[in-house]
């Protein structure tokens, strides 16, 4: 472990940065953490003056730091609501890599970044056997939502009621694709991203009949590896630069006109993170950055390139819509999904609240859960009170979260990518 | 903190409402003022009123600094605490006790955040008008005790017209009640009067009575754009002169305009010298009236353009602008030092003339923005704090706003409140006799000194 004042001289590279922020604490009235503990170190300002505290060598415990720089969902809610435009996910982002370079990373996650993410064969070939398994250590709660919890007192899973991992992966269903462009003369990659890949491949497949049926060549490479997000909030940057030279080599074999995911966490991390958090090879820099301007999420290429548009309500019930924060904050794409709906025929109801995150921020879950667990609960009560019987969003990550919320409180409403929705309109007109 | 006094605490408010770590006192020793930082030695959290009287009485007994922290948004230091001191947030208590739409008062907790209880009147068909611009996460006990003001202070007021009682602790733990429920009430010395603009320095608020009114029926809102600040002024004198009074009369500077129009492109003329924006409220026909009217005034001072809103989205284009005064000039340099000092409504031209004086002979960049209708000026430098050769040259300034402001009959804070930053000039403005009978009141009500040291009197 390097000293103190090494440490300090990192975070001093953050400096200009930092010093952006005026501690005027606006973000107070925006964060989804602050607003369940009231706790000035669970909000931005705080986190950015314990920062500064780490760089000027006012502070002396780096542990606590990086505790509350870990209590954070990175949904970007502050960033897009702050007055004095402070770029606060680049901070945080280098400041967990920071940490990580300091720290370390635990064992599990060395197992799971390096060891695992790092080799999309094997993390398929695992995520396949635990597919085969867990029915041995899982029970069903709601068929409907689809929904599991643990056979047994699991210390990982806790009370949890969450999405089984898919008997068969979208990559076994389609395993690859290169079709041509025809009638909208538009041609796509197709970037699966690993949840959808292994939980909700339905979603994948949604997205393929739709693209089919507009008349989109496909490229989907045979060959996908996750998108970066987990280990660069994990600060762990070696990770994510090979995961983005995988990505970038298996994506450039293909031509196409766009980069499309159904995932707003993959369309962030690809749009706006792989061109400005990339380490490695400089020679990708200029790949990188054309494939991140292609991509788009796959109800904004819907709306806005092929033009699709609102119908008249047609009895496929009543649908809420969440806004995903990579969605919302970063890429300010909230009308387009709406307009999906409507396209698909649903009786669009506005919940509370939609923008605000559903408390998920992939691994907070997992090391924060009883905070994860009281931002979504409130979530689910703002769905169940919109009166719609169908929540619809655009990221596996809020769908797992949301499911496990609703499924808790017994709900009875289905969750849905909005992309499941339309294709399913399309099969009842067609 | 020795174990056995945060034991002490704890056995108050909780374990989970005590906070001793570095980075949980760390996060406490600042607050929205460019000034330095003080760690606090202790953070509590008490939760209901009986809590919060005994952590005051137990500071007391330890000699112990307290200072009260609502959302942290202070402009002057007023919740940056004491070396050794104790912070105590108010924002468990955050309660609406009674909204009686009958009688048209509040009885709130202290930290209660003003938008969330301008938002539950405004559902009862309701009116709080106070709307300091950190309204989203400021909380009424702050801006009681900071007399924060915003944009509807000419026609509305302040926090001060509308707090009709105060309970609050004294240092022995005695709770101290003042004013009532009713709009009249002369039971007593004004203790109420007393509270508000305390600073935190004369005692702790458990709860606050504060006023609701009808709201207007109607409202409407133009902006008009002037070749110098000086027609601008004028049209304001002008629009008061004729038994106008509008709900908001804000003004801009060019550099601000330039600003505000290169971060939103909303059509802003860049070479505008000066920007009013104004609404007109109440009874539908008097805001047709006052509206035209305006209009006419406008015109005949000098207006080359003016845009009234003809609907909710061009009305919020309006007080979008205005809203991004300070974000627009926040992203130019790393530091913003936003004054407050405030000069009578007809020395606005005088003011902003010493602005531009000021900001050429210290060779900083200066936006000026503000409530013309009050004579309450937002100066605000734009800085880097790092640069000390610069900042050196920023304090001087100030200096000179401050005395230029009180030369033109005017005071040091409109709305900010004097805290640590401008307790040094309060003998300018005032006397030393007047600093005197502060300090021998304080004195007598605070005998050990805890009630946030070193706010106002110094």
């Amino acid at each position: 472990m390097a000293d103190l004042h090494q440490l300090a001289q990192m975070f001093k590279e953050l400096d200009d940065q930092l010093v952006s922020c005026m501690r005027c604490g606006m973000c107070q009235a925006v964060c989804p953490v602050f607003a369940q503990t009231g706790r000035e170190a669970d909000v931005t300002r705080g986190k950015l003056a314990l920062l500064d505290g780490l760089a000027h060598e006012m502070l002396k415990d780096a542990a606590g730091v990086n505790d509350k720089l870990n209590r954070c969902l990175l949904c970007g809610t502050c960033q897009a609501n702050c007055p004095s435009g402070v770029k606060i996910m680049d901070i945080f982002l280098k400041a967990r890599a920071i940490m990580t370079g300091y720290f370390g990373l635990s064992k599990t996650k060395k197992a799971i970044f390096r060891g695992m993410l790092a080799n999309p064969r094997l993390f398929n070939v695992l995520t396949g056997m635990g597919a085969t398994f867990q029915g041995l250590f899982t029970k069903k709660v709601d068929d409907m939502l689809g929904s599991s919890c643990a056979r047994f007192n699991s210390p990982l899973v806790g009370d949890r009621h969450f999405n089984t991992l898919a008997a068969t992966p979208l990559h076994k269903i389609v395993p690859e694709l290169d079709s041509p462009a025809g009638a909208s003369g538009v041609k796509v990659a197709f970037f699966t991203g690993c949840v959808i890949d292994k939980v909700f491949p339905q979603v994948g497949e949604a997205a393929l009949k739709v693209l089919e049926q507009k008349g989109v060549g496909v490229f989907l490479p045979a060959k996908q590896a996750c998108c970066g997000i987990p280990a660069l909030s994990s600060g762990e940057q070696a990770t994510f630069d090979k995961l983005v030279a995988m990505n970038v080599q298996w994506f450039t074999a293909g031509s196409f006109d766009y980069l499309l995911t159904s995932c707003a966490t993959c369309t962030a991390t690809i749009k706006e993170l792989w061109p400005r958090m990339f380490k490695g090879d400089p020679a990708l820099t200029a790949a990188i950055k054309e494939l991140a301007e292609k991509t788009m999420d796959i109800s904004q290429f819907l709306v806005d390139v092929l033009g699709v548009k609102e119908a008249p309500a047609a009895g496929c019930g009543k649908v809420t819509y969440h806004d995903p924060c990579h969605l919302k904050n970063g890429l300010g794409i909230t009308a387009q999904p709406r307009t999906m709906i409507k396209a698909a025929g649903g009786t669009f109801k506005e919940m509370r609240e939609a923008g605000t995150c559903c408390g998920c921020g992939g691994s907070f879950n997992v090391a924060h859960y009883d905070l994860s667990k009281k931002i979504g609960s409130r979530k689910a009560q703002n769905i169940m009170d919109s009166g719609a019987d169908i929540l619809a969003t655009s990221c596996p990550a809020c769908m797992l979260h949301i499911t496990d919320m609703l499924s808790h409180k017994k709900a009875g409403i289905k969750v849905k990518h909005v992309i499941e929705l339309y294709a399913d309109s399309l099969k009842k007109q067609g | 903190m020795n174990t056995s006094i945060i034991k002490e605490f704890a056995a108050i408010v909780g374990d989970d409402n005590v906070m001793s770590s570095e980075t949980d006192r760390h996060v406490y020793s600042y607050d929205a003022a460019v000034l330095d930082s003080v760690m606090p030695a202790l953070v509590v959290r008490p939760e209901n009123s009986e809590a919060l009287g005994k952590t005051v009485k137990l500071c007391n007994d330890h000699g112990l600094p307290l200072t009260v922290r609502g959302a942290g948004t202070n402009l002057s230091g007023g919740t940056i605490p004491h070396p050794g001191g104790v912070v105590v947030l108010t924002n468990g208590l955050n309660r609406i006790l009674e909204i009686n739409a009958e009688d048209m008062y509040a009885v709130v907790e202290p930290g209660v955040v003003t938008a969330k209880f301008a938002a539950e009147v405004a559902a009862c068909g309701l009116f709080y008008p106070p709307d300091p611009g950190s309204q989203a996460v400021s909380t009424l006990g702050g801006n009681v005790a900071e007399n924060a003001g915003g944009l509807r202070g000419l026609k509305y007021g302040v926090t001060k017209d509308y707090v009709m009682g105060i309970d609050f602790w004294d240092v022995n733990g005695n709770l101290i009640k003042s004013g009532s429920r009713t709009v009249k009430c002369v039971s007593g010395y004004n203790l109420t009067g007393l509270m508000v603009a305390s600073e935190g320095t004369l005692g702790v608020f458990d709860k606050i009575i504060l006023k609701i009114i009808p709201p207007p029926k109607a409202s409407r809102s133009m902006m008009a754009m002037f070749n110098s600040m000086q027609a601008a002024s004028e049209t304001v004198a002008a629009i008061i002169a004729a038994k106008i009074v509008p709900a908001t009369l804000e003004i801009m500077d060019n550099f601000t305009i330039r600003t505000v129009e290169n971060f939103r492109h909303a059509g802003l003329p860049k070479n505008a010298a000066a920007l009013l924006l104004i609404e007109v409220d109440g009874h539908p026909a008097q805001v047709a009236d006052e509206a035209e009217l305006v209009e006419q005034i406008c015109k005949q001072h000098g207006a080359t353009e003016l845009k009234v809103a003809r609907d909710a989205a061009e009305r919020d284009a309006v007080w979008q602008a205005r809203r991004d005064a300070l974000p627009a000039l926040a992203k130019l340099r790393p530091t913003c030092v936003l004054e407050d000092a405030t000069v009578p409504r007809s020395k606005i031209p005088a003011m902003i003339k010493a602005l531009d004086d000021i900001s050429k002979k210290y060779q900083l960049t200066i936006g000026t923005f503000g409530h013309a209708g009050d004579g309450n000026l937002h100066p605000t430098i734009l800085t880097d704090r790092r640069d000390e050769k610069e900042w050196q040259r920023v304090e001087k300034a100030i200096d000179e706003i401050f005395n230029r402001a009180l030369e033109l009959g005017g005071t040091l804070s409109g709305e900010h409140g004097i805290g640590l930053a401008k307790a040094k000039y309060m003998v300018l403005e005032t006397n030393r006799g007047t600093l005197d009978y502060f300090r021998r009141m304080k004195s007598v009500l605070d005998p050990k000194g805890i009630l946030n040291p070193g706010k106002i009197i110094g």
